[in-house]
């Protein structure tokens, strides 16, 4: 069972009690944007062997969605952080960093 | 190749089954082939096969990180079907379902195709209206299907619940020449006629780069050196998109494991296949007595080949429901293969940014049933440089363009 502590309540959540978002800090494109952007904003995904930065919803506890950094081979779970950033905090990168070195 | 016959038992029975051949050759990369194809799951074998048979083009090699068939060709539940809604996906997957009839024949290798018949139940008021909608659209693209009543249900599948706690069972779409084949056997039967072929299949090698020059592809690097090659294809399932990332471009796919398992053997109790997709389960039994048994995909990306444990407790519970006579089973075996998602759950067969290399991927739940007609259409591409009409429909450019080929509903459960 994957577990995840939720950044907000801080309650070491099942995925039963969560709800996966798929991919994070994909960059909207709105009115305006060219079909280039649309078609990667809207499908195209990394999916990458290794760490995945990936969005969840606490929905059955806080309702807050949040981010998770976890790698997709291991299961590991490099770290957890909230919703309002546009990009990992540092402490995620530098623990990314630490892995890959 | 020898041919395998009912004399040739007999022949090998008098002496001893000391003449018995090796299905394929083993094979060492050579420095340059005209098709190189990754990943010798169904869908590549059968690639390389239609390249072979209907084009011609036979220096061709399968390169496989593992054994051929060990991807989710050899984990998926055998379901074999072609009740789709949307026009392309009538043509392709009905292509396969016919292909598969006569394939034993064809490849001189028994696939153990059984057309027993598959019933997609229908446990809600919207269900069994998508259902008749679906039967409809089939009788329109020649895709022989009906829809039944629940007294049809229980005659064809005496086991059922039909009026089960949760959802009752409403009536099923029927489609009476769908079935079953055995997965091992559709990847060895290719495999062997690839081989017969001249063709080579490389296993336990791993691509781990493509190379391109000038914007077109110009070989692979592999865990067995380096190999040039005028066209490649990508085949690789689950690892799509680890393999266009080497290839320097993104894919609307997302992978995450989906399992399966089956129960100790028991006698013969269901000559039928079943999908309940609203409980979200589905069963036949297997030619040894076992329940083959499927349910429902993680929901987010992952490589693991295992799954999330809830699912099978949630794949039980719904069979439970429908089968109440299975509730004793003892399971034997669980296992996961890892799926490649598309958003319109359709299939990609196209050509991509790289010149002269080709991907067949976005199967996902429900490719097995796909392979022969699948094999088909790619090999066309490779071979003609562009998508036939079997394939012009699944290109990647349906994403930019919102030509979807919507078949969230058929695919229902995920099979
Ligand atoms: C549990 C489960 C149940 C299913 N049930 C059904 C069903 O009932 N009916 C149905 O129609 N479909 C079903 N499916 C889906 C079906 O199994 C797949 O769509 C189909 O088998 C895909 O075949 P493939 O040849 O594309 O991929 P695979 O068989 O996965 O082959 C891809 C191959 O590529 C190789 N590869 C990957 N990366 C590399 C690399 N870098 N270098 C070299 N080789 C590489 C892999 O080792 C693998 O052997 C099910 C799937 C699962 C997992
Ligand atoms: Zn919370």
């Amino acid at each position: 069972m994957l577990i995840l502590s939720c950044p907000y309540c801080g309650v070491a959540a099942d995925e039963t009690e969560l709800h996966p978002g798929g991919e994070g800090h994909l960059v909207r494109h709105g009115p305006g944007s060219s079909d280039d952007e649309f078609e990667s904003y809207l499908f195209l995904r990394r999916n990458p062997r290794g760490v995945h930065v990936e969005r969840w919803r606490h929905v059955h506890g806080c309702g807050k969605w949040f981010h998770a950094a976890r790698d997709t081979m291991t299961m590991e779970v490099i770290g957890t952080y909230p919703a309002q950033v546009s990009e990992p905090p540092s402490e995620i990168l530098n623990a990314l960093g630490a892995r890959s070195a | 190749m020898k041919h395998y016959s009912a004399f040739a038992i007999a022949r090998e029975a008098l002496r001893g089954h000391t003449g018995w051949e090796r299905a394929w050759r083993k094979a060492t990369p050579k420095k340059k082939y005209d098709v190189v194809i990754v990943g010798a799951g169904g869908h590549g074998l059968a690639t390389a096969y239609y390249l072979g048979k209907n084009h011609g083009i036979k220096n061709v090699a399968i390169i496989e990180k593992g054994w051929l068939g060990g991807g989710n060709t050899g984990r998926n539940t055998t379901i074999i079907r072609s009740n789709y809604l949307q026009d392309p996906s009538a043509a392709i997957y009905e292509k396969a379902r016919s292909l598969y009839e006569t394939l034993s024949q064809d490849l001189n290798y028994n696939i153990m195709f059984s057309p027993r018949g598959v019933l997609m139940l229908a446990q809600t008021e919207h269900e069994a209206r998508g259902y008749k909608r679906t039967a409809h659209a089939n009788a329109l693209q020649g895709v022989d299907t009906e829809f039944v009543s629940p007294e049809r249900v229980k005659e064809l599948c005496p086991i059922i619940e039909l009026s089960g706690p949760r959802y009752p069972v409403l009536g099923a779409l029927w489609q009476a020449r769908a079935g079953t084949a055995r997965h091992d056997a559709v990847a060895w039967g290719y495999a062997r006629a690839c081989s017969d072929m001249g063709m080579d299949i490389i296993q336990k090698c791993e691509v781990t780069g493509v190379r391109s020059d000038n914007g077109q592809v110009s070989g692979v690097e592999t865990s067995q050196g380096s190999i040039d090659c005028d066209k490649l294809c990508i085949v690789v399932a689950g690892h799509s998109g680890h393999l266009a990332e080497m290839a320097g471009f993104r894919l609307p796919v997302e992978s995450v494991a989906l399992q399966a398992m089956v129960s100790e053997p028991i006698k013969p109790c269901m000559d039928v296949v079943v999908m309940a997709n609203t409980v979200h389960g589905y069963m036949s039994q297997s030619d040894k007595g076992e329940m083959v048994i499927g349910g429902g995909a993680d929901g987010y990306n992952n490589y693991t080949q295992r799954g999330s444990f809830h699912h099978i407790e949630e794949t039980v519970r719904a069979l439970i429901e429908t089968f109440p006579m299975i509730s004793r089973l003892k399971m034997l075996r669980q296992w996961g293969g890892i799926v490649d998602m598309t958003g319109d759950r359709s299939p990609i067969i196209s050509t991509t940014p790289l010149g002269n290399c080709f991907i067949n991927c976005g199967w996902g739940t429900g490719g097995f049933k796909a392979i022969p007609g699948s094999g088909w259409a790619t090999a066309e591409m490779v071979a003609k440089g562009e998508p036939g009409p079997l394939a012009a429909e699944f290109g990647l450019n349906r994403f930019r363009e919102g030509r979807f080929i919507d078949e969230s509903v058929a695919a229902g459960v995920a099979h």
